[in-house]
């Protein structure tokens, strides 16, 4: 089953600014979906659209097989917003948040106060229930933002940038609270994100939009063997006072004892360790010189426009 | 089921929505408790005496209605304005826009509080006139559905108001320049009889002037105009300004993109 189904969908800005161009766009039911873009590309528009507090010009969106118009009750019900900025009240407390966002929903009181207290638990928010939300730090904001959303159990939680300013660590926990709530919960999330190392991890599909088109819609393993090469950092045990010659990869030095190198997607780093290791070269550690769908996102964007895109 | 779920998100915008005025009570109902009292010791007790009595009551019993009915209809529109523009402002109102809440529930909710409010400083304003004069309630039905009829018109301006205003100044605009005069020139202070004829006919133009005066019957039995009149006319602008703010909700003025 269709999870979100986007038909035609078109938004021109009253300042004569063409947000979405004929965006059609299906994400199955149970799926961890990334929509990426560059800043301005039409991601924000599209969620907009989504969650009703941006008027489309044209087109239908469809959540769960209900109309957005047609069945405003049905297809609102199925679906949990995390906007990118804050939008709670800051004189309310973590409690009477989740519990009116739980009413706006027509969750029963009873119901509302179980699952508040599930969320708050599950998101590290419990001791905090009763503390004004404007004293809250950044990541516990972000906390209580998915907590909000997920009170009245929607089948499709879109998260718009979720992670943005949060720390590393507590981005890790938010990844693993996503993946327990989509593998366990059957959830269907899509996410934005300018983190493509977390699109990278968590989702299964990706839509690139950019400059209000999808360019770009298929699953994360297609989407990354597209890149042809792929390029490593090695720090190695000695010194190199000069590169060994005759390899079949492509080696640049960037310092005393570190090497880029460029392995095409028909070699193997079998390969590339055996003649290093024939050259005396012993390779200590290794790392991506970039990410892969960074990589990948950037060269997308870069064919398609020109070379000083500003991107996020 | 719809049902249900739609009474449970209009209570929940009526809870909030009293829990708010009421967190913030120092605000909201200790002003008008304190600004009234002064009106009942100033135009009541220090110059009501000389002023004599008015259509047969003494001063201080005539204002009292007015006196009341002036705080019902600032704090019902000052709330919901308030409100709602905070809401936009702090942008929380989106919590209730991506809800399946629907448009006339967000409505009634607000002004729900606004009425709320109203009639809580309205009673406030009640027991603070009993310390300077007895009240004699005429007719209760008539007391009763006028005061409310009147918070909820004014309620739905306080709404309007805060679906258009796009900075605080333009919250404060129209209860300073229009709200203000109205009622002050509603006869609150005074009888319209006592106007010559052009003043009468001018002052027989502003709604607030039959409310004021539907009341003052409801309280006294003594009224400058017609009650049937004055419900028709609070009525009338209940529906209009009750469509008008559906409509808004409808289109998403001021409040979707």
């Amino acid at each position: 089953m269709h999870a979100l189904k986007l038909e035609n969908l078109n938004k021109t800005y009253a300042s004569g600014v063409v947000a979405l161009r004929d965006v059609n766009l299906v994400v199955e039911e149970g799926d961890f979906f990334g929509l990426l873009g560059p800043n301005g590309a039409g991601k924000s528009t599209a969620i907009g659209i989504i969650s009703s507090l941006v008027t489309k010009t044209s087109g239908q969106v469809a959540v769960f097989g209900y109309d957005l118009d047609t069945h405003r009750w049905e297809a609102k019900s199925a679906l949990g917003l995390v906007p990118q900025e804050f939008n709670f009240n800051n004189f309310e407390t973590v409690e009477q948040i989740v519990l009116h966002q739980a009413g706006y929903y027509g969750i029963p009181p009873r119901v509302a106060r179980r699952r508040c207290e599930r969320y708050l638990r599950e998101l590290g928010l419990w001791e905090k229930r009763r503390a004004a939300s404007r004293t809250l730090s950044g990541g516990m904001k972000r906390r209580l933002m998915i907590a909000r959303a997920l009170v009245h159990e929607p089948r499709l939680l879109i998260l718009d940038e979720p992670t943005a300013g949060v720390d590393i660590e507590l981005r890790r926990s938010m990844w693993e609270f996503l993946r327990h709530i989509n593998r366990s919960d059957g959830v269907t999330i899509i996410l934005t994100t300018h983190y493509l190392e977390e699109a990278e991890n968590l989702c299964r599909n990706i839509a690139i939009i950019d400059d209000g088109e999808i360019v770009e819609n298929t699953d994360t393993q297609s989407l990354l063997t597209r890149l042809g090469t792929h390029d490593f950092i090695l720090d190695v045990q000695q010194d190199l006072d000069r590169l060994p010659e005759g390899l079949e990869f492509s080696l640049r030095p960037l310092g005393p004892r570190q090497l880029e190198v460029e392995v095409h997607k028909d070699q193997t780093l079998t390969r590339l360790f055996a003649q290093l290791a024939e050259a005396g070269i012993h390779v200590s550690s290794m790392k991506n010189k970039s990410n892969r769908l960074e990589e990948l996102f950037l060269r997308l964007l870069r064919d398609r426009g020109p070379e000083d895109r500003r991107l996020a | 089921m719809y049902w249900r779920r739609t009474l449970i998100a209009l209570a929940t915008i009526t809870h909030k929505e009293i829990q708010r005025f009421l967190r913030i009570w120092v605000q909201t109902l200790l002003p008008p408790a304190i600004t009234m009292a002064l009106y009942f010791i100033i135009f009541g007790n220090l110059i009501g005496p000389r002023i004599g009595p008015m259509d047969g009551y003494s001063y201080i019993e005539f204002i009292a209605p007015g006196i009341i009915m002036m705080a019902v209809i600032t704090n019902s529109y000052s709330n919901v304005v308030s409100s709602f523009f905070g809401a936009k402002f702090q942008r929380h109102i989106e919590e209730i826009l991506v809800s399946p809440t629907p448009n006339a529930v967000i409505l009634l909710g607000y002004v729900a509080g606004g009425v709320s409010r109203g009639l809580l400083t309205g009673f406030i304003v009640t027991l603070v006139s009993l310390f300077f004069t007895r009240l004699h309630i005429h007719n209760l039905p008539v007391t009763i559905s006028v005061v409310f009829l009147t918070s909820v018109l004014f309620s739905l301006g306080g709404f309007i108001n805060a679906v258009f205003a796009r900075k605080f100044d333009d919250i404060s605009i129209v209860p300073t320049f229009i709200l203000t005069p109205l009622t002050y020139l509603g006869g609150v202070f005074y009888s319209i009889s006592l106007l010559p004829e052009f003043w009468r006919w001018v002052s027989m133009t502003n709604p607030v002037l039959y409310m004021v005066n539907a009341f003052r019957y409801g309280i006294l039995g003594a009224s400058d105009i017609n009650i049937w009149t004055a419900y028709g006319l609070i009525l009338f602008f209940i529906a209009l300004l009750g469509s008008f703010s559906l409509y808004l909700l409808h289109r998403g003025t001021g409040l979707r993109t």
